[in-house]
């Protein structure tokens, strides 16, 4: 695998770096490797919580899949999480993405990333400023998140707790006059306090793709607005498939959103005895409108 | 001078009657056993003499040996003592044995006192053809079981021959009735809230003795649930309690269970067990473990990631042929070991993984995979169902709602055993978690919407060939539940539910 330093000097180099030392106390980046081939600069980040909810990876996915699919890179942060299923996300639409790494390119972290390492490396680009070598040391991770944010026109955050490394991206952002998107989460539980928050001190919310028309026109596809307000489908399967349109299900299915649900709790709420509600929840799950989730949870993923 | 009288040597479950054959001889004073006899046995020798003695009879000064035989069969424990003292007697005195056998260890003062595994020596002597048993007076009840048998407990040497002599008549021992002991064992069904998949995962795992893994976190409820399976498990046939309760008396812990209980018992072994604990062994008489003492009932094992790989392993046998063999250096024994695995064990290793309440799960995403794998391999192929079991936050817990009892669930699953025993009355195969190959295929007989369904699920889910007889094997079951004569799509929706994460 081609593996190459850049600096400054280099026709290659992303001339976006630059703008880190336009701020106070931002280091600036001198020299970057790259492991791949950079795709087109500016993209748009897509950063959130190691440990994001189902809803959150969900988010994530189709984010990065939306975006890859308008051929706008994503950029992100190769962490588990939401980080790894933007990249997938984008991957699986076509697209094309940009990993930024808080150790060495010669370190392979997390190792449960090896698959999509080689992906990324096939279709976008692995950087880092940090010699092949550097292990992963905690401070190296917020550092690097000044070049996510540098790499790109705007930063959407998935899933943030209140002490997540997706905020230190946001921040740095903001600074560097990048647009802050947070995708509204859940009030209960702390999954997504910190992205709320967020939103409460004036990031745009990131409903879906057309909300980054004004910066990236490719993103004001045809036919989005129309859909605006239906959560989308992901063009690559086929829409909502037809459900068993009897009362109960049509009941079960009115429960259910993005967010997972116990089984327990839709047995109690449409009284039905836990066999008939396993068949229900079977026929939906063949069918790909719900997905059944560790710990007895279930949730939609098709409208 | 040559005497004789019978006792037994217990293998396994099963014995072999020994003939203890005493030749007193002219000769220096000797007292020589032979014979495979173990450490016990010989210590035997000083026990004999001094109960003799001191039961008021003399103890001959000449050359006493005594063989039992088979000579081939290893022998074991304190059992023989009476049998040596009784045949040594005879010698001397006129005492008509007939066909009666003798079992018990010798106090040094002439007293008997009770041995284990009673009940299977009364069973196998039984099955030998020897009626009459004079047993230590605390064993009476256990082998007073075996029908057929006329069992007298004797409290000492000088009873056991005053009876003999016909000088003193005791009564036989009077069984209790089976069935009568029958405490209710553990948890009923509707004293767990909420947890409906949970339980009717056990519903079904009772009705085909599916094996089946619990995940959950640690609190959630599962060894409440596991114990409420054994109170799902029909009653046993009175052969079967005798069986377990012979596997009960090897291990001399009759007290745990009374023998004359007709309940499946239920065996929760903690990761800390030894081998030889969990599936059998020991030094001295082979002992059954854990799995056989699970025998016909439940096996619960908790946190069952944090049981060793070699335990785990050793589950192999038992759950694949129901029965566990002790290999030991002097032969190899085998014990029943037929039980429903109940399985139990955290998501992850802090048990917050999927929990949506409180802090959340902070296992690497390695760790998670490398603590379930711990539970690949022969287990989980033969763990038909995983469900479930979250912690139930209040709602759940106290929102009122009627829970069905233990024994309305119960005759839900008499009805389907009572179905898969009339089919099995040409194969022979009793449960349906035991079907397997072509002869699952042949009695997992689909309807056509259900067979549509088995295909393209399949295809949807990738099932491989494994999880494919998995489902089916529980979708049998679930129309066993539902009175119907062949699976149908739901029973098949159904257990797709049940089938796990993994597949």
């Amino acid at each position: 695998m081609s593996r190459f330093r850049l600096d400054a000097a280099d026709p290659r180099w992303p001339p976006e770096l630059a703008d880190l030392d336009q701020i106070d106390g931002a280091c600036g980046v001198r020299s970057i490797w790259v492991e791949g081939e950079l795709p087109p600069l500016p993209g748009v980040a897509v950063v959130g919580s190691r440990q994001a909810t189902f809803a959150g990876l969900e988010a994530a996915r189709r984010i990065g899949a939306d975006l890859g699919r308008r051929g706008v890179t994503v950029v992100s942060g190769f962490a588990l999480g939401v980080d790894a299923a933007a990249h997938r996300g984008c991957l699986g639409a076509g697209g094309k993405t940009v990993a930024v790494l808080g150790c060495g390119l010669a370190v392979e972290y997390p190792r449960s990333h090896r698959g999509l390492r080689t992906e990324v490396s096939l279709r976008g680009a692995l950087v880092s400023e940090y010699t092949a070598w550097d292990a992963p040391r905690a401070w190296r991770f917020p550092h690097r998140n000044r070049i996510i944010a540098a790499l790109t026109r705007a930063v959407v955050v998935v899933e943030a707790g209140e002490k997540s490394g997706a905020l230190s991206t946001a921040r740095w952002a903001a600074d560097l006059g990048r647009e802050v998107l947070a995708v509204p989460g859940s009030i209960i539980g702390p999954a997504s306090v910190g992205s709320n928050r967020l939103l409460r001190d004036g990031a745009r919310p990131y409903l879906d793709v057309s909300d980054l028309a004004d910066l990236l026109p490719e993103c004001a596809a045809p036919g989005s607005k129309a859909g605006a307000h239906r959560p989308r489908t992901d063009g690559e399967e086929e829409p909502g498939g037809p459900t068993p349109d009897s009362g109960e299900a049509s009941r079960l299915l009115a429960l259910l959103g993005g967010e997972p649900v116990q089984r327990e709790l839709i047995g109690r709420a449409l009284d039905l005895s836990p066999s008939r509600i396993s068949v229900l929840l079977g026929e939906m799950e063949l069918a790909g409108t719900i997905r059944s989730l560790p710990g007895g949870l279930v949730a939609r993923t098709r409208w | 001078m040559v005497a004789t009288a019978i006792s037994c040597a217990i293998q396994g479950l099963s014995g072999v009657p020994v003939t203890v054959e005493v030749d007193v001889a002219n000769g220096l004073p000797s007292f020589t056993i032979v014979g495979l006899t173990d450490r016990a046995i010989q210590e035997a020798r000083e026990r004999v003499r001094a109960a003799v003695r001191n039961a008021g009879f003399e103890f001959p000064q000449r050359r006493v040996t005594v063989n039992l035989a088979p000579a081939e069969v290893p022998k074991e424990g304190s059992g023989f003592d009476l049998a040596i003292a009784v045949a040594l007697l005879r010698t001397e005195r006129e005492l008509p044995l007939d066909d009666v056998a003798c079992i018990g260890e010798l106090a040094l003062d002439g007293g008997v006192r009770g041995v284990v595994g009673v009940l299977p020596m009364a069973r196998q002597l039984l099955a030998s053809g020897f009626r009459r048993l004079i047993v230590p007076l605390e064993n009476a009840a256990e082998a007073a079981l075996v029908e057929g048998t006329t069992v007298v407990g004797v409290e000492s040497l000088g009873v056991a021959v005053a009876h003999l002599e016909g000088r003193l008549r005791l009564e036989p021992a009077v069984a209790p009735p089976m069935g009568e002991a029958a405490v209710r064992d553990g948890v009923d069904l509707a004293a767990v809230r909420g947890q409906h998949l949970a339980k009717r995962a056990l519903e079904i795992a009772a009705a085909g003795r599916h094996n089946l893994l619990m995940l959950g976190p640690p609190g959630a409820g599962k060894t409440m649930l596991a114990r409420a399976l054994a109170g799902l498990l029909p009653d046993l046939g009175s052969d079967e309690a005798l069986e377990v309760a012979g596997l009960y008396s090897l291990r001399g812990r009759l007290g745990d269970r009374p023998p004359t209980s007709l309940r499946p018992p239920f065996r929760a072994p903690h990761h800390s067990v030894s081998r030889a604990g969990l599936v059998g062994g020991g030094s001295g008489l082979a002992q059954p473990g854990e799995v056989s003492l699970a025998h016909r009932g439940v096996l619960f094992l908790d946190e069952v990631c944090e049981f060793s790989r070699a335990h785990l392993e050793a589950l192999r046998q038992p759950l694949e042929e129901r029965r566990v063999g002790v290999t030991r250096v002097r032969g190899t024994v085998t014990f029943p070991a037929d039980f429903v695995l109940v399985a139990a064990a955290n998501p992850c290793p802090c048990g917050r993984l999927g929990q949506r309440e409180g802090p959340a799960c902070r296992c690497p995403d390695d760790a998670v995979v490398r603590y379930q794998a711990r539970l690949s391999g022969p287990m989980r192929d033969r763990i038909d169902m995983v469900v479930d079991v979250p912690r139930l936050d209040g709602e759940a817990l106290f929102g009122s709602c009627a829970e069905e009892p233990t024994a309305t669930v119960r005759e839900r699953v008499t009805g389907a055993r009572a179905r898969q025993a009339q089919r099995a009355g040409s194969s022979g195969v009793a449960a349906n978690a035991l079907l397997e190959g072509e002869h699952l295929v042949a009695v997992c007989r689909l309807d056509a919407r259900a067979r549509d369904l088995l295909t393209t699920a399949g295809e949807r889910l990738r099932l491989s060939a494994r999880g494919y007889h998995r489902v089916l094997r529980v979708s049998r079951t679930i129309a066993d539940l539902a009175g119907e004569e062949r699976v149908t799509r739901e029973a098949v929706l159904e257990a797709f539910q049940l089938r796990g994460q993994s597949e």
